[in-house]
């Protein structure tokens, strides 16, 4: 379970990431996170695998309280966290197998075990054919396969997902996507930030929370929803940036 | 193990980075052992001087034998004493005549005063010391009159002294720089291997997990380093030794501390490099 309570982050006086958020993730969700460069989707996400803390308000992630968690606490949650990033962050010099067995290694499972559970998830990623493959063999989608299945190895509650697409494809898209989607099927949570409102269009059964200016302005889990919200899902044209469409205007500023 | 094969491989990864940091540390530890070198030559010549401090009390002429052997029993249980040498007259002006060399002739027909001369064990052959042992000699009765040199003696425990404070001020910034230089090396291989300590942070490593390696490979490069440092002083040794004049090597206990100092350099390096990175992420 993932809560927040009231959140807050400020880096600067002048400079608000994120304030009074409130929401809920339960296990099994599919959440997106939608909103323009700077709504603090990003922040949200760094708050969940607490890589940053809340200037104001609580963040509770199984049963973690980023608050008051010490760098072990925050280490042994990352274990039960799956984090994708839009970069991938792979180690350059490892193959797609050793990249997914590091994940095991750090966290200290038996020996024994890594091989057959490396196999396993990239069997289940589709690139158990491309186990020996550097990161520079891969094409995008497929290096973004891999990160997925160094994110699935540990068995995590929730995985996390930052524009996961971003540097995609239509086509790795749509197959990231859809792996996304089994995973979730499987039982794992997914928290996925985006800003591409065609596979949010798809995804119907998921929830969408948008964020705008540091706020949440639409969580498809409340009902009824409220007056300002702005609703991609209905009737507006898909976008392809941040910068293009229909996100709307900031709020004037207070003097 | 895995700790072990990990730092490993991050040496093969930058073989250049990580030769560096051995160089660096060995030159380092080299200055260090140059200065080292030298301090304990200082020390060795010192103390070759000091064993010429003795105190000498001179007997009056026609005193009983048996008197002067029952005083000297006396003086060689004071605990500063290392041994008391009775120096007749005969051998008073034997030793008068090698010390002149060519003037030696200028003692023909000299009458040299017998003496005792009183040897101080190592370390009480200062100035105070010195002069006490004196003053209770001179209580005998038939010392007629004593010698120990009291300005040379001062002097020469004044420059031990300054040696001593020199040598401990320079080694301690000789000590600091070198630990310096070594933490900059190092931090420079955190800092190309950070990537990597982000990525092991977001799979949930924990921090003593990520610094291992780190560790192992700044107790490695440390010993290498040192190692390395060793055979450097030992040249330059060598090369003073046989082409200028005679020098002491440090003793085998020194090597070893040195090795070892080298070894916990590199791991303290180490530490407070990575130790200072995680901080910021």
């Amino acid at each position: 379970m993932i809560r927040l309570h009231d959140v807050a982050k400020e880096y600067t006086q002048s400079r608000v990431a994120l304030s009074h958020v409130t929401l809920q993730v339960k296990r099994g969700e599919f959440v997106f996170l939608i909103g323009p460069s700077g709504s603090g989707k990003t922040t949200i996400l760094k708050l969940l695998y607490m890589e940053e803390k809340p200037t104001h308000g609580d963040v509770w992630v199984s049963g973690v309280h980023a608050n008051t968690a010490r760098r072990k606490e925050i280490s042994q949650l990352r274990r039960k966290l799956g984090i994708v990033f839009q970069d991938f962050r792979l180690l350059e010099d490892r193959n797609a197998e050793q990249n997914v067995a590091f994940a095991l290694e750090v966290t200290g499972a038996p020996k024994s075990e890594i091989p057959d559970r490396v196999a396993r998830v990239l069997t289940h990623v589709g690139l158990a054919a491309k186990a020996s493959h550097l990161p520079r063999q891969l094409s995008g989608g497929e290096q973004q396969r891999v990160a997925i299945a160094r994110a699935l190895v540990n068995d995590p509650h929730f995985l996390i997902a930052d524009e996961p697409t971003g540097n995609l494809d239509e086509r790795a898209t749509r197959g990231v996507f859809q792996l996304l989607r089994e995973i979730n099927a499987a039982g794992t949570s997914v928290i996925m930030a985006t800003h591409d409102l065609e596979i949010v269009r798809k995804a119907d059964d998921a929830r969408t929370i948008e964020l705008n200016h540091g706020r949440v302005v639409f969580d498809s889990a409340d009902t009824p929803p409220p007056e300002t919200r702005y609703t991609p899902l209905v009737g507006q044209p898909a976008i392809g940036g941040p910068n293009e469409g229909n996100w709307p205007a900031p709020p004037p500023e207070s003097a | 193990m895995l700790s072990v094969r990990e730092a490993w491989n991050a040496s093969r990864r930058a073989p250049l980075l990580s030769a560096l940091g051995v160089v660096t540390i060995a030159f380092s530890l080299f200055a260090f052992g140059l200065f080292a070198l030298v301090a304990v030559n200082i020390r060795q010549a010192l103390r070759s001087v000091e064993e010429r401090v003795e105190v000498r009390a001179f007997i009056a002429d026609g005193t009983a034998a048996d008197a002067v052997a029952t005083a000297m029993a006396d003086i060689a249980t004071f605990p500063e004493v290392a041994k008391v040498d009775y120096v007749s007259q005969e051998g008073a002006l034997e030793r008068a005549r090698k010390d002149m060399g060519e003037f030696s002739d200028v003692f023909e027909e000299a009458m040299l005063p017998a003496s005792m001369d009183i040897h101080l064990k190592p370390g009480l052959r200062d100035p105070g010391t010195v002069r006490n042992v004196a003053d209770r000699v001179k209580s005998y009765q038939f010392v007629d009159d004593i010698r120990y040199g009291e300005e040379w003696v001062e002097k020469l425990y004044q420059l031990r002294t300054v040696a001593a404070g020199t040598g401990l001020g320079l080694g301690i910034a000789f000590a600091a720089v070198s630990i310096i230089i070594i933490g900059a090396t190092i931090r420079v291989s955190v800092l190309a291997r950070a990537r990597e300590i982000s990525i092991m942070r977001l799979v949930g490593a924990t921090d003593g997990f990520i610094r291992a390696p780190f560790l192992i490979d700044g107790f490695v490069k440390g010993i290498l380093g040192g190692l390395l440092a060793l055979l450097l002083t030992w040249i330059a040794y060598r090369t003073i030794d046989l082409r200028f004049f005679k020098l002491v090597f440090f003793d085998p206990r020194f090597v070893v501390i040195g090795i070892l100092c080298g070894a916990l350099i590199g791991v303290l390096g180490s530490a407070t490099s990575v130790w200072s990175h995680l901080r910021r992420i």
